[in-house]
């Protein structure tokens, strides 16, 4: 009996992995799957004071090197040139469902009220590094511009072209819009961010994981939804793989 | 002949439970190893990333890469977008099922009654017996659990279960910010360690759990966490 048992046990097992990956491939159970996620996202926004903060640490507490993940250097003659000059003409774009569409030059940016913030860096992937960021809230570029109440989302255009041929984007809702620590980041632990983490500019979303940190940014835009955006998803990685769009945990 | 008979050992909702929690955990741990294979480095502190020293380098006990292999992951294929979903949907069915599992539990008095040793248990003269008996395969007569179960069962439910579902929302930045439970682990890599080491003992908890239910008579064990029946037998009478 023990033996039948141990039989039709090791006979079932490939059966049932087989089981799993017909399951992962099909949309109906993915989506049934990605409704706990949705789940998620709900419950996180029911439980967050919207202002909740994510941790803060000592100087001493940050990680001795930030690692770099994703694209480390842009494609392309135009970023090549922004490098060689030392990013004097970049410029960032605030547009949308905004009263007034803004240009913000880079040098304009750091002479704006600003928040530094030694947080941790929590990659999908499960490594976290922690650095000092200091940038401009994205509360005050979309107030400047005067965001409109229909604009649901915020979205990252970014200079940084992936595999497909496709530029990085990626956006979030107006509770991390308007969340404290989301900050349009100019530095990295006192000094200008290097190519590999962003130059010269990267969100940070402190309540959010790696992917959304979009780096390269160029333009953001407000939204009203999200589906007409490419795959329509709200980003690249949800797009193209199938990452969730909410990345709270 | 060892007398026998049938006695009702487990309730319809602990059954139910059982099975469903079953399916839960089994493919957490599954996605949980995909999930791994991302970064298959474990650190402590609040950081850990490839400049910093692990304490665990998978890559040195899963060569070359450091991935648990396909036929142990969900999916089998390296996709860490499609773990995930597995994973943080059964985490839903896990934690309220655990939930609601100790609420009735403690409401009918199963846990007291059933998992809780008693004073007499945890005597070592007692236990000794017990570890004796366990290394005879005699696991006593099947009416309630014996000793060493208990205390696997209650290791199980109320800390490494506790364990693994606290340490994983601490790897939730979001929750991380409602609670900043992450500090109570000692920062964020230390709760990742963690939460692969409490699932470590409860794969260890299932390889056990299974090869005593294989050595006690599997067809009786499941049964009774099937039909709540089970057909006790006087292991006190004559040898096997």
């Amino acid at each position: 009996m023990t033996l039948l048992n141990r039989r039709s046990l090791i006979a079932a097992t490939p059966a049932l992995l087989a089981g799993c990956d017909k399951l992962s491939s099909s949309p109906k159970f993915l989506d049934l799957l990605q409704s706990g996620e949705r789940a998620n996202y709900g419950l996180q926004r029911l439980l967050q004071d919207r202002t909740a903060l994510a941790r803060e640490y000592a100087p001493n507490q940050r990680s001795p090197i930030f690692r770099a993940n994703g694209t480390r250097m842009p494609q392309g003659d135009d970023y090549a040139r922004h490098v060689a000059t030392d990013f004097a003409d970049w410029t960032i774009v605030v547009d949308g469902l905004v009263q007034r569409p803004v240009q913000i030059p880079l040098g304009q940016l750091r002479q704006m009220p600003s928040r530094s913030q030694i947080t941790r860096h929590d990659c999908v992937e499960g490594w976290s590094a922690i650095a000092k960021w200091t940038g401009v809230p994205l509360k005050f570029l979309l107030d400047r511009a005067g965001i409109l109440p229909q604009a649901n989302y915020i979205v990252f255009w970014c200079a940084d072209m992936m595999g497909n041929g496709t530029q990085y984007y990626e956006s979030i809702d107006r509770v991390d819009a308007a969340h404290p620590q989301t900050i349009l980041a100019y530095a990295i632990n006192d000094q200008p961010i290097p190519v590999q983490n962003g130059a010269p500019v990267r969100m940070r979303i402190e309540r959010q994981l790696g992917y959304k940190q979009a780096k390269y940014v160029q333009r953001i835009e407000a939204v009203a939804s999200l589906k007409g955006i490419r795959g329509g998803k709200g980003g690249y990685w949800e797009d193209g793989a199938g990452y969730e769009w909410y990345a709270g945990l | 002949m060892a007398a026998t008979d049938l006695v009702y050992r487990h309730r319809l909702f602990t059954r139910v439970w059982h099975w469903v929690n079953a399916v839960a955990v089994i493919c957490m741990v599954m996605s949980g190893l995909m999930i791994s294979n991302a970064h298959p480095r474990l650190y402590w502190g609040e950081f850990g990333a490839n400049f910093d020293r692990p304490w665990l380098d998978l890559t040195h006990w899963l060569p070359p890469d450091g991935r648990f292999p396909g036929w142990i992951t969900i999916p089998s294929g390296y996709s860490l977008a499609v773990a995930r979903h597995w994973h943080l949907f059964f985490a839903w069915v896990f934690a309220f099922g655990l939930l609601a599992y100790i609420i009735v539990g403690l409401i009918n008095r199963h846990i007291q009654r059933d998992v809780a040793l008693t004073r007499a248990e945890v005597a070592p003269r007692y236990l000794w017996h017990d570890i004796k008996e366990h290394a005879r395969l005699r696991f006593g007569d099947g009416r309630a659990y014996n000793p060493l179960q208990k205390i696997a069962y209650g290791g199980t439910l109320f800390v490494l279960f506790p364990l693994v579902l606290f340490t994983g929302l601490a790897l939730s930045p979001g929750f991380d910010a409602v609670s900043h439970i992450s500090a109570l682990f000692g920062g964020r890599s230390s709760a990742r360690s963690l939460h692969f080491i409490a699932m470590s003992g409860i794969a260890a908890f299932i390889a056990v759990h299974l090869a005593l239910v294989v050595l006690a008579g599997p067809w009786n064990e499941i049964r009774s966490m099937i039909t709540g029946w089970y057909r006790t037998h006087d292991t006190h009478g004559e040898p096997a």
